[in-house]
């Protein structure tokens, strides 16, 4: 990702186009808000025998939202790659995008979906989903891109040599070269998606509560009923499918995609998957991959080289340029005009509140800010030590990084009920105890980066440091908080935007009958949602995603270029 | 014979506003016939591989024409197929894969692509390595298979980027061999092969023509026919002879460069700009150039040496641009201040080396000049880079700049701080200095 620090009027515009597009899509909402009938509400039986079929409905769910997460990501990321003009204003609107609090985002496109498909399940099914999505799909686009974009000159070249057509490039070229990084961020967007089902699948909106059968709903009931042994069966559920999904799932996928690496060399220590293994072995799974899916992408690849070459045939049609030309303005000046019109009707919309509720508003996302630094850094005083410890101890690392992996894919909020019943006996001030709570879904992320920088640390500095005698905080500064440096940005990246989103549910618990409330913007979105007050959740979500690009550009990137440019240890010896 | 590709006029120049065009190539006319087989001459960075590309139609001229079969081109050039310096292999792609590629979009129907993916394969000695991925092969296998995928495309014209300047050396020869085999016996249905490369000998023993270019921006200076019989044998009188011709030809257009910062007057303000040379390198060339205490041949030094005269000619030049050494005739030779810089201790060289910078490089002097009249002695990196990019441009200022700073720092003409990146005089720093 490049460093840019400066704001350019693309970032200006493409700002006011998120917010002209939140706007229309809650306008639509509002408009076309049809209710589900309460006699028709799903039920969630609290009975661990029902759990199998919510866990199975919460996976599905996720694999949707994945499918789709994919092909946008393709889309997306082909398009912003491929053309420089468009590159400029897609890239910065994805930075936009990924800043927006998707779960502040979910009573718009739960009323959004419902409308859609009215008097079914099938819209808040939807919200669900694209809840989901929204919080896999930014991570996977950017990587996609990034690979493309920095595709080795030559091999670009060779492709171009031989006169690729658009679907060979990219079966042959981009999406190979992309696979490493892809699957890698795959794995990791779709732990983080758990939370966001966890969140999504039980919402209160616009006083409406909707349930869909899944394990959040299942976790949800058992917190609104108070009761303890469901609670727990949902969590062991939930640790127990993650666990498969990554065995049966990601871990296959891993070690397959290792065939796509670069480098020219054998490397030593490549990833395994018993499973893998397993399938490579059986006949019946090599006939099926062979017969079945094997022919299918014969088929396919048979099919669009016959098309790509009576295009080809037909030689390049060239629409003359002024009309190319003026068409590209046409539609540039027909999509400004949208954006402004919306973007104004927000601005109405959201004036109607006065300064005193925005000035509130930006008061509040102070306090956020601050519990997001406080929740970091608290982060940072327990990992710290412990992921050295780890990371300086090779057996202790290769059982602790697929858990650490896990426990970042576990939906926090799964937990927060019972540290909310601990805040309620013992009178903990909520203020304060929001912070815990916000880092318990993040501070996985620092730990595991700062095990792979330990591990990353080279040997001959480790033993350069004993010779010199260095010991106790002399060798802390001098080795290890060095060598770690830029790991522990890059969790800290990601583990303060994770705190982001967390505070919206994190900042408001509810547990039985009693309700803990932290004074934040976090809170404010959940309260106003729950009201369905349009223009506090208009405010909110935008004051949220303006905080979070502006702490990004003026405070992460620049410490993060400043990270990798001094502490990264490049080990050219090897 | 029919003529194959034409070029009429080609230059490329990189624009950017607010800089000088960097002119990369210029006004380069070219004819290439059926049969031909052209190799492109000329010292680093001087832009033969950009003209390749040009030729294939990966990079747009700026200006002139590039016609295949008459026909001008438009996109790629639909009668090339081209063999890359990094192999450019499909790494998830088995060697069969890779070949077959090439074929694609030939009307064959698949079993017809495999048979002839695997006579190709055959062809370039490949065979029981099929199944292999690249990286289990090694670099000149990997090469053969890149060979291999541009033959199966059958191309009127083979284009071949350094094509063996990333392999060992007796790799290298088997290679060379091998590929003028297929191309004398006529195994290939090749018309003609256009390899760009800095290996004169590997020009004269393969080519029948060369087409040597000059340095920033690139013209074609000579074309020379290479009439001797195939096989050539490298020890011959005539091989060699050639050889130092083209020699000369090559290092003569850096000596007519040379004279440019030791003439007075405007073009003495010029930005002159520097081989990218580490101070260290160039202070172990010239000992070494000291130990052999003769006028040595650069051709001999640097096959003594193990050095391909591509990674020599910065050194020298860095040499020649400090006025340590002087090159006639392909003889390089200490000048006097060079011997004293050889002979002398670390301080001593350092002085030397500082005297020489300011006398010989204007830059340097400004530099000084700047930081001397700002009151806290310092200034950013980015000034001198604005400074720099607008006679070499944006890409180039900043190698340059690292260049310089190496310089400046071991003259100890300036210091400099890379986390600030800021250039200063240091504080205890004598005055009457410089």
């Amino acid at each position: 990702m490049p460093v840019r620090t400066r704001v350019s009027w693309i970032d200006v515009a493409v700002a006011v186009f998120v917010f002209a597009l939140l706007f229309v899509i809650i306008k639509l909402g509002t408009g076309m808000g049809v209710p589900l009938s309460p006699k028709d509400q799903p039920h969630i039986v609290l009975d661990w025998r029902m759990l199998p079929y919510y866990a199975g409905r919460s996976l599905l769910r996720m694999f949707i939202a994945y499918a789709c997460s994919l092909l946008f990501t393709f889309i997306y990321g082909r398009i912003a790659a491929l053309n420089k003009t468009a590159e400029k204003v897609m890239i910065p609107l994805l930075d936009i995008l990924q800043s927006v609090p998707v779960l502040g985002f979910l009573s718009v496109t739960v009323t959004g979906f419902m409308a859609l498909f009215p008097h079914s399940l099938l819209g808040a099914e939807c919200a669900s989903i694209f809840a989901i999505f929204t919080g896999q799909v930014w991570n996977m686009t950017f990587s996609f891109y990034a690979s493309v974009a920095s595709l080795p000159r030559e091999l670009n070249e060779a492709a171009k040599v031989m006169r690729f057509d658009a679907f060979t490039r990219f079966t042959r070229l981009e999406l190979p070269f992309a696979m490493i990084g892809l699957v890698w961020n795959s794995m990791m967007s779709f732990g983080g998606g758990w939370f966001f089902l966890a969140a999504s699948e039980s919402i209160t909106v616009l006083n409406q509560n909707i349930q869909l059968p899944g394990l959040g709903s299942y976790m949800a009931t058992a917190m609104n009923r108070g009761d303890i042994p469901a609670l727990i069966e949902a969590i062991v559920t939930m640790v127990l499918v993650i666990i498969l999904v990554d065995q049966l799932f990601w871990r296959p996928i891993v070690a397959w995609s290792q065939k796509f690496k670069m480098e020219l060399s054998n490397a030593g220590d490549q990833p395994t998957s018993w499973f893998l293994n397993l399938l490579r072995r059986s006949a019946l799974a090599q006939w099926i991959g062979r017969q079945v899916f094997g022919a299918l992408g014969r088929a396919i690849d048979r099919a669009m080289l016959h098309l790509a070459k009576r295009a080809q045939a037909r030689g390049p049609r060239l629409r003359p340029a002024p009309v190319r030309r003026g068409l590209k303005w046409i539609l540039l000046a027909a999509a400004a005009a949208v954006v402004a019109y919306y973007g104004y009707l927000g601005v109405v919309e959201v004036s109607r509140l006065g300064w005193r509720d925005i000035l509130h508003v930006v008061v509040l996302g102070c306090f956020t800010a601050l519990r997001v630094f406080a929740s970091t850094a608290l982060a940072l005083l327990w990992t710290i030590p412990v992921g050295v410890a780890i990371g300086s101890n090779q057996r202790a690392s290769q059982i602790a990084q697929p858990v650490v992996q896990i426990l970042a894919s576990f939906p926090a909020n799964m937990f927060f009920p019972f540290i909310a019943l601990m805040y309620l006996n013992w009178h903990v001030n909520f203020e304060l105890g929001a912070i815990p709570l916000m880092m318990l879904g993040t501070q996985w992320y620092i730990l595991f980066n700062v095990i792979a920088g330990t591990m990353a640390i080279p040997n001959d500095l480790k033993e350069a440091t004993k010779v010199l005698g260095l010991r106790g905080w002399e060798r802390w500064k001098r080795l290890y908080l060095p060598a770690i440096f830029p790991y522990v940005v890059n969790g800290c990246v990601t583990a303060s935007g994770g705190a982001w989103n967390a505070s919206i549910i994190a900042e408001l618990v509810s547990w039985h009958k009693h309700t803990l409330v932290a004074a934040g913007l976090g809170a404010y979105i959940t309260e106003a949602t729950t009201r369905g007050s349009w223009p506090n959740i208009v405010l909110s979500i935008v004051a949220m995603a303006v905080f979070v690009t502006i702490i990004n550009r003026f405070l992460w990137r620049p410490l993060y270029s400043f990270a990798e440019s001094r502490y990264r240890i490049e080990w050219s010896g090897r | 014979m029919a003529v194959l590709l034409e070029l009429k006029h080609v230059s490329k120049r990189y624009d950017a506003p607010g800089e000088q065009n960097v002119t990369v190539l210029d006004d380069v006319n070219l004819t290439v016939s059926e049969g031909e087989f052209v190799a492109i001459l000329g010292p680093s960075g001087s832009g033969k591989s950009t003209l390749l590309r040009i030729i294939a139609g990966l990079v747009k001229a700026t200006s002139g024409t590039v016609s295949y079969l008459g026909q001008p081109i438009v996109d790629t050039n639909p009668g090339v197929s081209m063999v890359f310096q990094s192999f450019a292999l499909f790494p998830w792609l088995t060697v069969l894969e890779n070949v077959e590629l090439g074929l694609r979009y030939k009307d064959l129907s698949p079993q017809e692509k495999r048979n002839r993916a695997l006579a190709v394969i055959d062809m370039i000695g490949l065979d029981g390595f099929e199944g292999a991925y690249p990286k289990e092969l090694s670099g000149g296998m990997r090469q053969r298979v890149g060979l291999g995928r541009a033959l199966a495309m059958e191309p009127d014209i083979l284009l071949m980027d350094e094509p063996f300047s990333a392999l060992d050396v007796l790799t290298a020869e088997n290679l060379r061999r091998d590929l003028l085999e297929l191309w004398l016996e006529r195994k290939i249905p090749t018309k003609s092969i256009i390899l760009v490369t800095h290996g004169i000998e590997e020009a004269v023993y393969m080519a029948d023509r060369a087409i040597v270019l000059s340095r920033d921006p690139a013209t074609v200076i000579a074309d020379i026919k290479i009439t001797l019989p195939h096989w050539r044998e490298r020890k011959d009188e005539k091989f060699t002879r050639l050889v130092d011709r083209i020699y000369s030809i090559l290092t003569h257009s850096d000596e007519a460069r040379e004279v440019l910062p030791s003439a007075r007057g405007e073009s003495s303000r010029r930005y002159v700009a520097l081989p990218n040379v580490p101070s260290g390198a160039l202070t172990g060339f010239l000992e070494l150039l000291d130990d052999l205490e003769i006028k040595s041949d650069l051709y001999k030094l640097a096959d003594e040496l193990m050095f391909d005269l591509d990674d020599l000619l910065p050194i020298v030049e860095a040499a020649q641009l400090l006025g340590f050494a002087t090159v006639s005739q392909g003889d390089i030779s200490l000048t006097e201040v060079g011997k004293q810089f050889a002979a002398a201790n670390v301080l001593e060289r350092k002085e030397l080396f500082r005297i020489q910078l300011k006398e010989r490089l204007p830059i340097f002097e400004r530099i000084r000049w700047v930081l001397e009249s700002k009151r806290n002695r310092k200034m950013p990196r980015e000034f001198f880079l604005e400074v720099i990019r607008k006679s070499v441009g944006t890409e180039a200022a900043e190698v340059q700049l690292d260049t310089i700073i190496d310089w400046g720092r071991y003259a100890e003409l300036f210091a400099y701080d890379e986390s600030s990146r800021v250039l200063y005089l240091e504080d205890d720093e004598d005055p009457n200095r410089g």
